[in-house]
């Protein structure tokens, strides 16, 4: 991996553990991510020359921060543009296309109902994206893991049907988080035992996961009265996730932003985030550091998988209400966007997240009123997508953000 | 919006009984291995050259509409093909100035072009969804049979042998060729490319813009030939497993046209199978394809050693 997944605010501390060689993304060609073919590595001699204690002046670290905030916003911005170009090829008017977004996503209380809605699914399927990223691997399993965590939360629910709703809600949180964190360590295991290129892995496993969905609303699990739509047997109304007071927002979105300040917390301030942060820098230095690897990369995606199972079960529990192939909403891959657009920190997840939903939310208004079909959100996301990619490159190129050490 | 779902078909054949499945599965061979022929012959040049191209799903994509679309317009398929080429080598061009820009990650922007690549391609396809375009003629091998469902499963498409013919020259292309040296030098060590006076940017951009233009061909053997529609699942996910057969394949053309037949024929097995009355399992079977690919690079891959015929600077960032 380059950059996604090192923020300026942790340098001094991965510094400890980085070569000269550049981290790199594995081909499964070269074995796995811990690469026997690099050249050996100093990182050991460097982890002894710098070490965390890196004489960098606290009050000056402002600027590493700011560049953190400034280019991501810059490249905000130059997409928005791009797509405002964009619409105007295409016979709408940007501005007016601007407003639409504005107005569904934010304009009043009940457009930010429908953001925070579509928010936190979004939350907690960037997770999946932004945890592994930190051992530099880029999985992006996620529409998988929600779609398994759904169906499994669902069937967990549908087994106990004489207990109270607390307890059916945390048996189908347990369950989808469960079977999400086993898909996705499915994928890491292929990649640590096999050197399986873990993002192809990933991706093929969230075809399987949608075609395991579909054998079961259409076989097993199916309830014989959904007849245009297989769905399972619905979750009854009063074991559903509640709204929160009288709002239309459910407690998915307080789950989704407990995850994100955990995982935040989890990988800046616990030995394991470090171990992982050390193995995402180099691997090579973490294994002669004595640093369980395998374990550790084994534990990550486990918790990365749980985070989008999660999001499946609130998407059963809160919306649909029984698990069909609306599960397959998209949510996962859009994650994928808002873990690079966060630059895999946890926190701007939350932020980017209900960025995006507020953009999911005005889907519809584009089609009626402007008349750009559906896929306008999605030709969006990926003009933001290549914008941020891009935006990578700048980092370090203007000397104002650079910290001035002693 | 389902491009990371959607299923295969197949027309099966109901009147041969129980024979229906090999004849099925040995026609998809060819039928259904053109597109991954395509893709994966030009994701074999891009990785040659040293760069992973995850986004040709999106210029699958891409590349069945234009294709489609340009048919429609113009009323020859010739010239959509060619247009779904050209499409496939603009979001190329785009992969090969972003993937080697400082600290960009090569398989970022793959996905990123993924999500670029079909929401264009839904975006300006819309249109394209109900009309129906003039298609690519087919040559029938078994006009011999008196049994339609026999002739018609055997009608393959000249593009299949303009693939396979490209699959070859590119072996020749890489083996005794100045240019196939300059490629697989820049591939392994960039550095020694660099010092022999290659210039290492030029020799990707043009093999990934050469990659994608292949892959884009292979988008349009979705829409004008087999299945022969513009939809939006149209692809499901054959530009990745394309991806994945290159290394089952070991970066060889010419077993990248065996590795295509081979995903082909496991694309026709669920619909197939149905076709005959098994149907328990029916979306089981259609994810075969997938499960196939995985159990393939779950053997193909180690992480003990370098695979035979891997570039050397494949995914170093270098």
């Amino acid at each position: 991996m380059g950059t996604p997944g090192t923020s300026p605010a942790n340098l001094e501390l991965q510094a400890a553990c980085r070569s000269s060689v550049p981290m790199t993304s594995n081909h499964e060609t070269k074995g796995p991510g811990m690469s026997e073919t690099q050249s050996p590595s100093v990182a050991p001699v460097a982890a002894t020359k710098v070490g965390p204690g890196l004489p960098v002046r606290r009050s000056y670290r402002w600027r590493g921060k700011l560049e953190a905030v400034v280019i991501p916003t810059g490249a905000i911005i130059v997409s928005i543009i791009l797509f405002g170009i964009f619409c105007a090829i295409n016979g709408a008017k940007p501005f007016a296309v601007y407003a639409s977004i504005n107005k569904a996503a934010f304009a009043n209380w009940y457009a930010w109902q429908e953001t925070l809605v579509r928010a936190a699914p979004l939350m907690l399927c960037a997770l999946c994206t932004a945890i592994p990223i930190r051992l530099g691997l880029v999985i992006i399993g996620n529409e998988g893991a929600l779609v398994i965590g759904g169906l499994f939360a669902t069937a967990a629910g549908l087994a106990v049907p004489n207990a109270s709703p607390l307890a059916t809600q945390l048996i189908m949180a347990a369950a989808g988080m469960l079977c999400g964190g086993l898909w996705i360590m499915i994928v890491g295991a292929l990649k640590y035992f096999r050197g399986v290129n873990e993002t192809i892995s990933g991706l093929l496993m969230n075809y399987i996961a949608i075609a395991i969905l579909n054998q079961m609303v259409n076989g097993p699990m199916r309830d014989p009265s959904s007849l245009n739509k297989p769905s399972s047997f619905p979750i009854p109304d009063e074991k559903m996730l509640q709204p929160i007071g009288n709002s239309s927002v459910h407690w998915g979105l307080v789950y989704g932003i407990v995850a994100c300040v955990l995982v935040w917390f989890l990988v800046h301030h616990t030995t394991f985030g470090f171990k992982m942060r050390t193995i995402g820098g180099n691997i090579r230095a973490a294994r002669i550091a004595g640093l369980p690897v395998g374990a550790v990369m084994l534990i990550a995606c486990f918790i990365a998988g749980a985070m989008p199972g999660l999001a499946g079960m609130v998407e059963v529990a809160a919306v649909n209400g029984s698990a069909n192939e609306s599960l397959n909403a998209w949510y996962g891959n859009s994650g994928i966007l808002v873990a690079f657009l966060a630059r895999q920190n946890a926190l701007a997840v939350i932020i980017v997240s209900i960025l995006l939903g507020g953009l999911l939310a005005s889907g519809g208004i584009l089609q009626r009123v402007h008349h750009l079909p559906d896929a306008t959100t999605l030709v969006f996301q990926g003009l933001v997508f290549v914008v941020i990619l891009f935006s990578e490159s700048l980092y370090g190129r203007w000397k104002f953000f650079r910290e001035k050490s002693a | 919006m389902e491009i990371f779902s959607g299923e295969i078909r197949m027309s099966a054949n109901e009147s041969l009984g129980l024979w229906g499945v090999p004849i099925a599965v040995l026609a998809s061979a060819v039928r259904g291995g053109t597109p991954f022929l395509f893709v994966s012959v030009g994701e074999c040049l891009t990785e040659k050259s040293g760069k992973i191209n995850l986004g040709l799903e999106g210029v699958l994509l891409m590349g069945a509409m234009s294709a489609y679309a340009i048919s429609y317009r113009t009323g020859s398929p010739w010239i959509g093909v060619a247009a779904a080429g050209c499409a496939g080598m603009v979001l190329g061009s785009i992969h090969a100035w972003l993937s080697q820009r400082p600290r960009v990650n090569d398989i970022a922007v793959g996905i990123a072009m993924i999500v670029f690549g079909s929401g264009l391609a839904f975006f300006l396809g819309k249109p394209y969804i109900q009309p129906l375009a003039p298609q690519l003629p087919g040559i029938g091998f078994a006009n011999w049979c008196n049994n339609p469902a026999v002739r018609s499963a055997f009608e393959i498409c000249p593009l299949f042998f303009l693939g396979a013919a490209v699959a070859f020259t590119m072996q020749w292309f890489f083996k005794s060729t100045r240019w196939g040296l300059y490629i697989r030098a820049v591939g392994d060590k960039p550095d020694a490319a660099r010092a022999m006076g290659i210039s290492v940017v030029k020799v990707r951009t043009l093999s990934i813009m050469a990659g994608s233009f292949l892959a884009g061909i292979g988008g349009a053997y979705l829409s004008l030939f087999y299945p022969g529609s513009w939809t939006e699942r149209i692809s499901g996910g054959q530009g990745i497993m394309a991806v994945a057969l290159v290394i089952f394949a070991r970066w060889n053309p010419v077993q990248c046209l065996w590795a295509s037949l081979l995903f082909g024929g496991a694309q026709a097995l669920g619909p197939a199978l149905q076709g005959v009355g098994v149907s328990s399992y029916y979306y089981l079977f259609n994810a075969s394809p997938y499960i196939l690919t995985l159990v393939v690079m779950i053997a193909t891959c180690s992480t003990k050693r370098t695979l035979a015929g891997a570039p050397g600077a494949l995914g170093s960032g270098t």
